[in-house]
């Protein structure tokens, strides 16, 4: 019964294909594809629409408000209104701006955001693209992001929007280090680049309460810290945000963009949060596996959503909690200790794998990371450099 | 299927590399490239080389691509005179085309039947980089992180004579 739930979408895959068994052999692989997309699609635009009413709601609650409550009871339709707001709006483009650059830019975005949902494994035998370069078509296609933000800031023909891009490029090649290196722990100890791979490698149970998830270790631990630190830039969140600090360059790039146009851009990236936080997931969280093994007998996709769900509250928490950073703040952080750190998170996990995987391993490689973390720390101190502060009142 | 997969990256990749070498504005020029870098990547895929092809777009739509845009920008300004037909590139770009034409046509291997090879593998890929070519893999190494240093150098002299 259990298996039939798990394996429910991919049986209902199947029975669609064989309904269509007449056609031709070149057209089975493509609406297989075609359905894979569809399905990927329809998932996250709802999760988009879920996400964008949620995350005002926790703001609001956060804030010490109420946040959206007018459409639809507790105001989850608002959505809905958000969407036709969007889509009757007048689509405005600049007179001096580079129409197809400026065109294109958002199109872009979207697509590079969810190419990389189709590579994450999402549950048993769930994967839309299983390519065996998993990990590294998702960054490739990430990494055309900041070619569409460039295009984005440059086609707007504006001195914000430019700005803003630049801004954003700088920090996305900063972090795109730290990000990518942070996942290299994982791959080498895994010996693959596949995210199914990654994912078969994190099953089993110590004591059957203990999964064998790489967060579990202390390498695995500060990888995932690191990587969603680094995720949270990638996807310009606060307190990252500065390409759309409000009060200086309105909203960065997107400054000249309104309507459908603006609605792609703000879709693009929540869906780069939802790929950055699926990434996390299968990396370092045990992807679709259960955290005890009394409760595999739960279909697979819930753990995986479930898990997604957790990251994407914390990145709506650290949004109402954490004021932004300042510019020079974020690239020292990025160069002087998430870089550092990174290299140290890789010797760690050689160390767990050479000490053989157990509690030696464990306790070397915390040795190793605490060791380092100390010393960057003393090194990056600055508050030695400022005298005490004496305040004079008028008298 | 794969003939017509293969005829549309051909045009798609033909075209953005002629807008690459025509279009007056040195930015579209720049994008143009990209849109060619991303055609070759996708016959990389076509023809099974899955790695390279993501290697091709990595290195070069992520980080090539965004090189040549910001060098453009902080270099010049937008010059939008009348660019005319470079002669000397032209020539070099056609002895070099012929030159390939002439000696793909006169291999013999293009008769004999693709041989059956399995698909490559990132592991394998590893592995062969890490027992074969583990000096060439250093040497890269090496040279790469002098031109890091050599960058950071570079920016911190530039800092001490403002101060």
């Amino acid at each position: 019964m259990s298996d039939s739930l798990d394996q429910i979408f991919i049986s209902a895959k199947h029975w669609i294909l064989s309904l269509l068994s007449g056609l031709p052999d070149w057209a089975a692989p493509i609406i297989s594809s075609l359905i894979n997309i569809g399905a990927l699609l329809g998932v996250f635009l709802t999760l988009f629409a879920a996400i964008s009413v949620l995350e005002r709601k926790i703001l609001g609650r956060m804030q010490n408000r109420y946040g959206p409550n007018r459409v639809g009871p507790f105001g989850l339709f608002q959505p809905v209104a958000d969407g036709i707001k969007m889509l009757i709006k007048e689509d405005v483009v600049p007179a001096r701006a580079d129409k197809v650059v400026h065109f294109l830019a958002p199109i872009l975005v979207a697509a590079a955001a969810i190419l990389a949902l189709g590579v994450i494994p999402y549950g048993r035998n769930m994967t839309p693209f299983a390519i065996d370069g998993g990990i590294l078509f998702f960054f490739a296609v990430g990494s055309t992001t900041e070619l569409a933000v460039f295009m984005a800031g440059w086609g707007s023909n504006n001195k914000f929007s430019m700005l803003g891009a630049m801004r954003a490029i700088a920090q996305m090649v900063s972090y795109e280090l730290p990000l990518i290196l942070t996942t290299l722990p994982v791959v080498m100890i895994v010996g693959a680049l596949s995210p199914d791979a990654i994912v078969a490698a994190q099953d089993g149970y110590s004591l059957s309460v203990l999964p064998h998830w790489f967060v579990m270790t202390p390498w695995g631990a500060a990888a995932f810290v690191l990587f969603f630190v680094s995720g949270l830039v990638e996807s310009n969140r606060t307190p990252f945000d500065v390409p759309e600090g409000e009060s200086e360059i309105v909203a960065g790039h997107m400054t000249e963009y309104s309507g459908f146009k603006y609605a792609t851009f703000f879709m693009a990236e929540y869906f780069g949060m939802f790929a950055i936080s699926g990434l996390a997931v299968t990396l370092f969280l045990g992807g679709w596996h259960s955290p005890i093994a009394a409760l595999n007998f739960i279909p697979s996709y819930f753990w995986f959503f479930l898990k997604l769900s957790a990251l994407l509250f914390v990145y709506i928490w650290v949004r109402g909690t954490l004021p932004r950073t300042r510019v020079d703040q974020i690239m020292n952080f990025a160069w002087k200790f998430m870089l550092p750190m990174a290299f140290t998170l890789i010797v760690a996990a050689a160390v767990w794998h050479y000490q053989g995987r157990g509690l030696a391993g464990w306790l070397w490689s915390l040795v190793v990371i605490a060791l380092v973390y100390l010393a960057l720390s003393r090194l990056l101190d600055t508050r030695k450099k400022f005298a005490t502060r004496t305040y004079r009142f008028a008298e | 299927m794969n003939s017509v997969a293969f005829l549309l990256i051909a045009i798609i990749t033909l075209a953005g590399a002629l807008a690459a070498a025509t279009l007056p504005r040195l930015i579209h020029a720049a994008l143009s490239l990209v849109v060619a870098f991303v055609g070759v990547a996708a016959s990389f895929f076509l023809l099974g080389a899955e790695f390279v092809g993501l290697v091709q777009v990595f290195v070069y739509v992520g980080a090539v691509a965004v090189l040549i845009v910001f060098t453009i920008l902080l270099t010049r300004r937008e010059v939008t005179g009348e660019r005319g037909i470079n002669w000397g590139g032209a020539i070099v770009a056609l002895a070099v085309f012929g030159g390939l034409l002439w000696t793909i046509l006169k291999t013999k291997s293009l008769a004999l039947p693709a041989p059956q090879i399995e698909p490559l593998t990132v592991k394998r890929i590893g592995e062969a980089l890490m027992t074969n070519y583990v000096w060439p893999l250093q040497c890269v190494g090496l040279v790469l992180t002098a031109a890091l240093i050599g960058a950071l150098v570079l920016v911190m002299e530039e800092k001490r004579e403002e101060k």
